[in-house]
């Protein structure tokens, strides 16, 4: 595959996963764009592959991102945190004084 | 290494979504809702994936009910690692009156059928909370069930399944097959990337109807009413203690 190819595949990709941002698509999508023409105009061989493996680092944290949120929504949802107040046990004489 | 994997998939609506109940009041305001998988389904088709990778399965078959767009769900669960899919297509009105029941015996029977030997399913959908799929497609197959499982191991032609119940883990051993269902801390799903849906459109769905299964979608409950979770109380602010502590006397909290 062409580094070109590689390239266009990476924001492809990263747009894919920009879909469900927090911020909002419309603001991760502006976001990527900026930062892919930023670079453009970059010819060495090496540093778009360094590039293109930040994009790739960058995917990874989304996909963490997504699944952190997902686990600790379900995990508020369905599983109690026991927040319910309790009466602690009555105080006994001795631990009064 | 010889064993089928059955796993169960629903498409239900996204749990980000903010649920409103439809006018009638007979269920909630679907059209035009974002959906996705099950969030307990995608723990399920996870672990089935991990036992074919650690070479314990040979094949895993994504199932899911629903209407067309139910595809979209089995590509997600095709994407994450299924190697092929079953849609039980069942049209989007009957779709509200499927219960749990109905779906159980599908998955009994395809079970059958496809000689799975494992079945795996999320231990809840997100949208109806029902909780009775796995233990009743086990009890209709007549294998043993391992409910809420937060571990999986298998063992010569058993499995060692930890379980989450009240107040702690409970480690027990099922003998194949079995039907599994999986809690939150099972794993954590991996997420279904763009090139790895690409990949899965050539993964083959298979399409039938419950009546090619023989099972009959007839009702036995109905819908009385749906309503909104009641809203939480204003909180009060007290001036001193002893106000603090009549307010919850009178709450029945101490």
């Amino acid at each position: 595959m062409s580094l070109r190819t590689q390239v266009i595949q990476l924001y492809k990709n990263l747009l894919y996963m920009g879909r469900e941002y927090p911020m909002g698509y419309d603001y991760f999508r502006d976001k990527l764009k900026r930062a892919f023409l930023k670079n453009r105009h970059e010819t060495d061989p090496q540093k778009i592959r360094e590039m293109i493996n930040r994009g790739e680092y960058v995917i990874k944290e989304i996909e963490a991102l997504y699944m952190l949120r997902k686990y600790r929504t379900m995990k508020r949802r369905y599983y109690d945190e026991e927040t319910n107040i309790t009466a602690p046990p009555p105080l006994t004489k001795d631990a009064a004084q | 290494m010889s064993l089928r994997v059955l796993v169960g998939c629903k498409r239900v609506i996204d749990y980000a979504v903010k649920i409103r109940v439809r006018p009638d009041k007979l269920g909630v305001v679907t059209d035009g809702v974002k959906h996705s998988m099950n969030p307990f389904d995608e723990i399920a088709i996870e672990e089935a994936v991990r036992l074919k990778e650690k070479k314990i399965a040979k094949e895993v078959i994504a199932v899911s009910c629903g209407p067309t767009q139910a595809q979209e769900t089995i590509r997600t669960a095709l994407a994450m690692g299924a190697d092929r899919g079953i849609h039980v297509e069942i049209p989007a009105k009957e779709m509200e009156k499927l219960e749990p029941l109905h779906v159980s015996k599908i998955l009994a029977k395809l079970a059958e059928q496809e000689q799975a030997e494992l079945v795996i399913v999320g231990k809840q959908a997100i949208d109806d909370d029902s909780n009775a799929t796995a233990q009743m497609t086990a009890a209709l197959l007549d294998w043993p069930q391992a409910t809420f499982a937060s571990k999986l191991e298998k063992t010569d032609g058993e499995l060692e399944v930890t379980r989450e119940v009240d107040g702690g883990l409970e480690t027990i051993k099922v003998k194949l097959p079995a039907v599994v269902s999986s809690d939150l801390r099972l794993n954590e799903p991996r997420y279904a990337t763009l090139p790895n849906i690409m990949k899965a459109k050539k993964k083959k769905i298979a399409k039938m109807k419950p009546k090619d299964l023989g099972v009959d979608l007839a009702s036995h409950l109905e819908v009385v009413e749906v309503v909104d979770p009641p809203t939480r109380e204003a909180g009060i602010k007290v001036e001193d203690v002893d106000t603090l502590v009549t307010k919850l006397k009178d709450a029945g909290r101490i």
